[in-house]
């Protein structure tokens, strides 16, 4: 690197925003996504493809309410199959959003403030998702509300010693507070939308989100602290939601499942399959509307660092596995572990390890971080291998456990197959709308990046 | 012009206040600090983004979001380890695995969630109730340069209702504080 010694190290790496910027610019450059730019033919040919794999999802979902969860691949030792494997996947994609919102701005990392608006899009569509596989799986989802305690004349309450109710609690508080968060956030780029907007229908609809807000410094005075608070409590609750849906394993005696590990390397494994679909979002999206001088190599190289620390962290969770499994003597355990290795679902487990493990140790050399080409593929490994790690837990867990009698194995139909593309669907359409829709980034917090927005206390300009 | 007073010359139209506009984050930090120092009680200032510090210079410091958020909290963790303890010692005991019937390890998922989800919407919520949101009417709209304050201009509001607020002094007290511009407000 040609380098010139008197720039400071900090000074050397990437912006988080390129310079030449100002105010209006980054107001102009976010907002006329949405205002200005026309729907191209691009957008409209995705958009059937996503819509359609929508009313797939509508359809299969009719036809499973129809005709019981029959048509899917469960059996008597496999009862949960796909519905929890793209269960836990979703909601695991989630936490990026919630991590980059809330845990990055306690941490003060302003890198955030270019990726946040749309990773907490990502996690409430990826949450939406998730939430349709437990309904989906109940068999009688119109008695979904059963799962709540409300006064009912069966007198019937829940067993709150169960995980699957400590789930619903976690669940629906995690998409509550997202949306909430998401909402706040985006209440000051109304304001910006309904101030720019052309056309009096959309200046209403923005005027009527934004509530009013004015840009009040008793209005930002107060919003900063109830976000900060809301980042607080964002912050466990992102924690909480993957550890509670291990713990509908980990409580249970099946082997491979009963394990203290189970909380930290789930929530790992959230953050990890989560930037990975930040990074599959971001690369094209920031492509497509140019937005590089936002997103910048700094961004895709900082998120790809995250991807390699959570990836080691689930490595070591694969290690401990397969420890414990020779450690404790324990028949079952060592059995479960032989049984990854060698059993009929060996090559999914090799598949697995690949694409979580031994795949992204590129990402250790900088060259594989800003290729923008490179890891994009690479994150798509990695939510593949996500979704494979999900699958050995649940089906190869229970597939054999403790009684040969009852040991079965688990074929997903193509109604499964459908469902889980329908909600990739679901997802899809809901990011494709967002960009057009919603400012994709948050433009008030891209213009606190720039140093004139900064006030020096000692540094009196007025005369 | 410049010399009328409340329910004087500008016959029915009624002043809200003075308007200042100015360039820099940091010009508007100094006006409104100047502005509160003049003795000026009922000001506001509006940005395009939170300042740091200029909710102080305007007086502002009786800030009660935090005080919500954590009754909301409180409530939500105590009603639903409440309920738990309900359901599961009163109303509805049930036999799981000879645990004991008040097993509140199991409570504190529960509690732990609800204290999050009331809290965070007590948060969102108070903050908007304090504000005053929404509120679709506000004179300040009724300035057409104050359509940038959303995008990269500063105000800083002279109410008349302030008890020093005179149309003429405060005129050009204003601008005295080098201001692009000023302007009434009309409510």
């Amino acid at each position: 690197m040609a380098t010139n010694t008197q720039i400071p190290v900090a000074d050397r790496r990437v912006p988080v925003i390129a310079p030449g910027h100002t105010f209006s610019t980054i107001t102009e450059k976010i907002s006329n996504i949405v205002l200005t730019r026309p729907i191209s033919l691009g957008w409209i040919l995705g958009f059937l493809i996503v819509f359609g794999m929508l009313n797939m999802l509508a359809g299969v979902l009719g036809y499973l309410f129809l005709k019981g969860v029959g048509i899917w691949g469960i059996n008597i030792p496999v009862g949960w199959g796909f519905a929890i494997i793209n269960f836990v996947w979703w909601i695991g994609i989630g936490h990026a959003g919630t991590l980059i919102s809330a845990i990055l701005a306690l941490l003060r990392q302003t890198w955030r403030n270019s990726i946040n608006r749309f990773a907490e899009a990502m996690t409430l569509f990826a949450v939406a998702c998730a939430g349709t596989f437990p309904l989906a799986h109940m068999g009688r989802p119109w008695l979904a509300y059963w799962m709540f305690p409300y006064p009912n004349t069966m007198r019937y309450w829940p067993n709150f010693r169960s995980p699957l109710v400590w789930d619903v609690f976690a669940v629906s508080t995690y998409f509550t507070i997202s949306l909430v968060f998401w909402f706040v956030g985006l209440i000051p780029d109304f304001a910006t939308m309904r101030d720019r907007a052309e056309s009096v229908w959309v200046q209403r609809i923005y005027g009527l989100l934004a509530m009013g807000w004015r840009g009040s410094a008793r209005h930002w005075h107060r919003y900063e602290t109830a976000y900060l608070l809301l980042a607080g409590l964002a912050t466990p609750l992102v924690l909480s939601v993957h550890t509670v849906v291990s713990f509908d394993f980990a409580v249970g005696i099946v082997p491979g499942w009963h394990t203290t590990i189970f909380p930290p390397y789930f929530v790992a494994g959230a953050i990890y399959s989560g930037f990975a679909m930040v990074l599959c979002l971001a690369i094209p999206i920031r492509a497509i509307y140019g937005l590089q001088d936002f997103i910048t190599i700094r961004h895709i190289e900082n998120a790809a660092k995250v991807m390699l620390a959570t990836g080691l962290i689930v490595a070591y969770g694969y290690a401990m596995e397969a420890f414990m499994g020779w450690y404790s003597g324990n028949q079952f355990d060592s059995f479960l572990l032989w049984n990854r290795l060698h059993g009929p679902y060996r090559f999914w487990y090799a598949a697995l390890l690949a694409c979580n493990i031994f795949i992204p140790q590129v990402l250790w050399l900088k060259k594989f971080r800003v290729s923008t080409g490179w890891l994009w593929l690479i994150s798509f490994i990695v939510l593949v291998g996500m979704w494979l790690e999900r699958f050995i837990i649940i089906v190869v867990s229970l597939s054999r456990d403790f009684l040969t009698s009852s040991w079965g194995m688990y074929y997903p139909t193509k109604w499964d197959w459908m469902t889980f593309l329908g909600t990739i669907g679901l997802f899809l359409t809901g990011m494709w709308l967002f960009v057009r829709i919603l400012p994709m980034i948050s433009i008030f917090e891209m213009r606190t990046l720039l140093p004139e927005s900064q006030v020096h206390e000692s540094a009196e300009v007025e005369q | 012009m410049s010399d009328f007073s409340r329910n004087g010359s500008i016959s029915d139209v009624q002043i809200y206040g003075l308007m200042a506009e100015f360039d820099s984050a940091q010009e508007l930090v100094a006006a409104a600090h100047k502005t509160h120092e003049a003795g000026y009680q009922k000001i506001d200032a509006y940005s395009p983004f939170p300042i740091e510090g200029l909710a102080e210079a305007i007086g502002f410091h009786k800030n009660r979001v935090p005080l919500v958020v954590l009754l909301g909290g409180l409530v939500g963790g105590i009603s639903a380890y409440a309920l738990q303890y309900w359901v599961a010692v009163i109303t509805y005991p049930t036999n799981i695995g000879g645990r004991p019937y008040h097993s509140w390890p199991s409570f504190i998922i529960v509690t732990f969630e609800l204290t999050i989800l009331f809290g965070g919407l007590s948060s969102a919520i108070g903050m908007i109730a304090l504000n005053g949101l929404p509120m679709p009417y506000h004179p300040v709209f009724n300035v057409p340069e104050f359509a940038k304050a959303s995008e990269n201009k500063f105000f800083l509001v002279v109410e008349s209702s302030d008890p020093k607020y005179d149309a003429g002094g405060t005129r050009s007290f204003l601008s005295g504080l080098a201001p692009r511009m000023i302007a009434e407000v009309p409510s």
